[in-house]
């Protein structure tokens, strides 16, 4: 038994000691938004915050964890970084596909939250183990300085978003 | 359907140009559907309960509910490519209702309401989403507001024509009366169809052309968009499969007692050529499979490798009978020969998400949710599989976490419903990305065997082609091959260029892979390869004629003004008169025209002294004809040259024992951020109509960074992935020259590779 703290809530998980954290949070919690792509650790999907620290969930066993509180994609809005880095990211619309993009808004809202003025060599070094497959790196490049700086330099889009698919 | 219709709509799709899946698909039904109607009404009684019973659904595409909410109904899947924004732009622009008033639902299996028309099922793949449904939706948009203003013009008894609408509101202004869509909808749905319905001008819109959020933006940045491997069905359990590495082979026995003991295990699956271990968990299921002993009869693949693979497409591209796929003219007797062989390895997707299926199979149902591009071929595929009638077998659609072609395929559906079979509970089926690699359904290999005369001021009186390689149409959709027993895609952009030369000749020959080694559509399609190849060569052409690799191509173009304008274009926004380079740096230029689109790309790459490659910056010059949303244009353009660029750079696919050497993104490696290069769009607004363009980019990348790595190095790469020890060896010809290189290296300030 574990007691984890997601996103504010404890949750008593009842699971093996070398489960990794990303299992737990998608097949147990029940939080899906964290993404599995690899399991080993190569693409990031799976990014969430231990105390703010950008971590891969994949390889990270549940037994780890210990009292380091977790915070995941759909609470990330809860931090000031967190927040600003998803307003950007629907300025900009960075998404495609959008399978990485929780873990690529985790890389970026942990690195904002460290560093709040990255430089283009500090976005490659935080977010060069987040593999996006749709290649939209250049716009994930150019939400990050727009969240750090709050000045709109790309393309904006206009229109509220409507209600996804079901 | 008689072979003459097949043969009609195939020539009816191949002239809508740069169309690489032009077929008519004899679909799930049996049947082949002619395309999607704007004025078809929503099929039968269950779909319209399924759907809520609307009051107003005038086509499939378009639901109205007395309340106001208007949902659209997407005929295509989206997996990236922001088709549900641009059909929704088209839809809600004539419709005339604001982007932040509608719903969007993902179409179920139909084929008679949702096949593509270029593809004649219901498809999602080949560039054709825009290009089939500008006109569709456009009308079915048309139709509807004509309905409900005709309704609002008989509650008011006016004259329809004095009527406006705006953001789905209906006014008579002389009356000062309104009325909104959810008030008009019963009445309007009791109308009967309208005659001819036009649609707007397109000086007149106003949301086409805009650069607007996509409509799934909001969801993916909360991480509450549902992606196929997110889903929850009640009672569902967990599991993972390993096939047989080798291709082909099967299951001689299995030991599970070391699974059967890890907490969480419930059931070790067997299928002919693969075992499953299912789990209340997926790190159960893994673990389980981990630890279980498999003996496999690896089949007649046993001793397959890449090497063996290229030496039998390279005799066969010498022995092989060729299918002649265009001969203009004919080979003049003089002129300077230039000959060369280019080889393109297979290819996986690496989809970020997985494949995944979930199915949940009782004796008279079939339930599947999956992120899928061929949605009623899965349909079919688990009525076959299960026996059930295909009325039984309910699809739930979701997003896809990529596709590329790869969720064009029904393998791992298949394999899920098979699985379902022997299981009283729901069940998801999760690979993981090592099985993913290894049981990708790969791009296929291509040997070719290209050449050309120059006449005596240097410019190409003649070229020949001969592609040699596996079909992938010829299994996916063999009834779309030409009568001659040619596959159309396997030449397309080599035996069309750009380029005004009088006589040529392209060829194909046939070489299907082993059995087990089954070849699929991988982005950019034929194209991909092609443009390699031919944009490669040209700049091979130009050497040998001794001039400028971009007005070599300039002085081809005097009939072809739009391809003209963009190698112009992207020049002019490259510099590329501009003074010297520094060492070791070069720009390469190609120029296509695949998908219905025209695209020029210059790429600046330096090369280091151990041949890392590193890409600086690429200029895009794009005539897609009309623009849907200038920001999903540049966001295909950016995302599609990555993707090509990443594959021609460290992609590719081997095979040693019959099995796939890569298996996850440490040895299939890929694009990442550090490695992404400045990249500028430059999107020419014509009014022609539109082109594709998610694989655009893609199949326009190898062919430039080649060029640019060619002028960086003089070393001419034929053959991809990108060879670093090769480029690695010219760079100490190239030290023995220039005697500075590690000195010049450090100029730039970047860390060494």
């Amino acid at each position: 038994m574990f007691l984890l703290r997601v996103n504010g809530e404890p949750h008593t998980v009842d699971v093996p000691a070398d489960m990794p954290l990303l299992w737990v949070l998608r097949d147990v919690v029940g939080l899906t938004g964290t993404k599995f792509g690899c399991g080993i650790a190569q693409c990031g999907a799976c990014t969430v915050h231990l105390d703010g620290q950008a971590v891969r969930s994949c390889v990270l066993p549940v037994s780890a964890i210990g009292d380091k509180s977790i915070t995941t994609i759909e609470a990330v809005a809860r931090t000031p970084s967190g927040k600003q880095v998803q307003q950007a990211w629907l300025d900009v619309d960075v998404v495609q596909c959008g399978y990485c993009q929780s873990g690529q808004i985790m890389s970026a809202a942990a690195l904002l939250a460290r560093n709040p003025n990255p430089s283009d060599d500090d976005i490659d070094a935080a977010m060069s183990g987040n593999i996006c497959r749709c290649g939209t790196y250049v716009r994930i490049r150019a939400a990050i300085k727009q969240a750090a700086t709050g000045e709109i330099k790309v393309m904006q889009t206009v229109a509220p978003g409507p209600r996804g698919a079901s | 359907m008689t072979p003459q219709d097949v043969d009609a709509g195939r020539r009816d799709a191949l002239k809508l140009g740069g169309l690489t899946l032009a077929f008519l698909w004899t679909g799930a039904g049996g049947t082949a559907r002619a395309a999607l109607n704007a004025r078809r009404q929503p099929g039968d009684a269950a779909a319209a309960a399924a759907d809520g019973n609307p009051p107003f659904a005038p086509n499939a595409f378009i639901r109205i509910d007395a309340d106001g909410s208007v949902r659209l109904v997407m005929p295509n899947v989206e997996m990236g490519q922001g088709i549900y924004t641009g059909a929704c732009m088209m839809l809600a622009e004539e419709l005339d209702v604001g982007m932040d008033q509608i719903e969007v639902e993902h179409a179920p299996p139909n084929e008679e309401l949702y096949a593509m028309p270029l593809l004649g099922g219901q498809i999602t793949g080949g560039s054709t989403s825009t290009r089939g449904h500008w006109q569709v939706l456009r009308e079915a948009g048309a139709v509807a507001r004509a309905m409900l203003v005709a309704a609002a013009a008989q509650r008011w008894r006016v004259d329809a024509a004095t009527c406006t609408v705006s953001r789905g509101i209906v006014s008579h202004p002389p009356s000062r009366r309104s009325l909104g869509y959810g008030a008009l909808a019963k009445s309007a749905g009791a109308l009967p169809e309208p005659g001819d319905v036009a649609v707007k001008d397109p000086s007149t819109f106003t949301l086409i052309g805009r650069p607007l959020r996509r409509v799934d933006s909001a969801d993916k940045v909360r991480g509450a968009a549902q992606f196929g491997i997110d889903v929850k069905v009640p009672g569902m359990k967990i599991a993972t499969v390993r096939a047989c590495p080798t291709f082909g082979g099967t299951v001689v026995g299995i030991n599970d007692k070391r699974t059967r003991a890890i907490p969480g295990v419930l059931a070790v699956l067997q299928l002919d050529g693969a075992v499953a271990v299912v789990g209340e968990h997926f790190w159960a299921a893994k673990r389980g499979l981990d630890e279980l002993d498999i003996e496999w009869d690896p089949g007649d693949n046993a001793d397959l490798t890449t090497a063996k693979l290229r030496e039998a497409l390279a005799d066969k591209s010498h022995g092989g009978p060729p299918i002649i796929a265009r001969e203009v003219g004919k080979k003049p007797a003089d002129g300077k020969l230039v000959e060369a062989t280019y080889q393109s390895p297979m290819l996986a997707h690496a989809t970020m998400e997985p494949l995944n299926t979930t199915v949940w199979l009782t004796p008279d149902k079939c339930e599947i949710w999956v992120g899928t591009q061929v949605p009623t071929r899965c349909v079919a595929a688990a009525a076959k599989i299960t026996g059930l009638p295909e009325g039984k077998i309910v699809l739930h659609n979701q997003y896809l976490g990529g596709g590329f072609g790869r969720r064009l395929e029904t393998d791992s559906v298949e394999q899920a419903v098979h699985l379902a079979k022997q299981v009283s509970f729901p069940i998801k089926v999760i690979w993981t990305r090592e099985e993913d690699i290894r049981h990708d359904i790969v791009r296929p290999m291509y040997y070719d065997r290209i050449s050309a005369l120059l006449d005596s001021n240097g410019r190409p009186v003649w070229y020949g082609d001969r592609v040699t390689g596996g079909t992938v149409l010829g299994r996916w959709a063999p009834m779309a091959m030409g009568k001659n027993g040619l596959d159309d895609d396997t030449v397309e952009c080599v035996a069309e260029v750009p380029y005004d030369i009088p006589n040529l000749k392209v060829e194909w020959v046939r070489h299907d892979m082993p059995d087990g080694l089954i070849v699929g559509w991988w982005r950019g399609v034929g194209p991909t390869h092609n443009l390699f190849v031919v944009e490669s060569f040209m700049d091979e052409l130009a050497h040998a004629a001794g001039k400028d690799p971009l007005n070599f191509r300039r002085t081809m173009l005097q009939k072809n003004p739009r391809a003209l304008a963009l190698v112009n274009l992207a020049a002019q926004k490259m510099g590329w008169d501009s003074g010297p380079l520094p060492a070791r740096v070069g720009r390469g230029i190609a120029l296509g025209e695949p998908f219905g689109s025209k695209v020029c790309l210059i790429v600046e790459a330096e090369v280091t002294p151990r041949g890392e490659v590193r890409l600086r910056r690429a200029v895009v010059a794009l005539d897609c004809g009309v623009t849907i949303n200038p920001s999903s244009v540049e966001a295909q353009i950016q995302g599609g040259l990555l993707f090509g660029l990443s594959a021609a750079l460290y992609s590719g696919i081997t095979i040693k024992h019959g099995a796939i050497e890569q298996s996850n993104f440490h040895d299939y490696r890929t694009l990442r951020i550090n490695e992404t290069p400045l990249v500028e769009v430059h999107n020419i607004g014509t009014g022609h109509a539109p082109g594709g363009l998610g694989e655009v980019g893609t199949a326009i990348a190898a062919p430039a960074l080649c060029n640019a790595i060619f002028a960086a190095t003089g070393v001419r790469l034929r053959s991809l992935p990108v060879d670093r020890a090769q480029l690695a060896k010219s760079m100490d010809v190239f030290k023995t020259v220039v005697g500075d290189n590690g000195a010049a290296s450090a100029l730039d300030g970047r860390p060494k590779a």
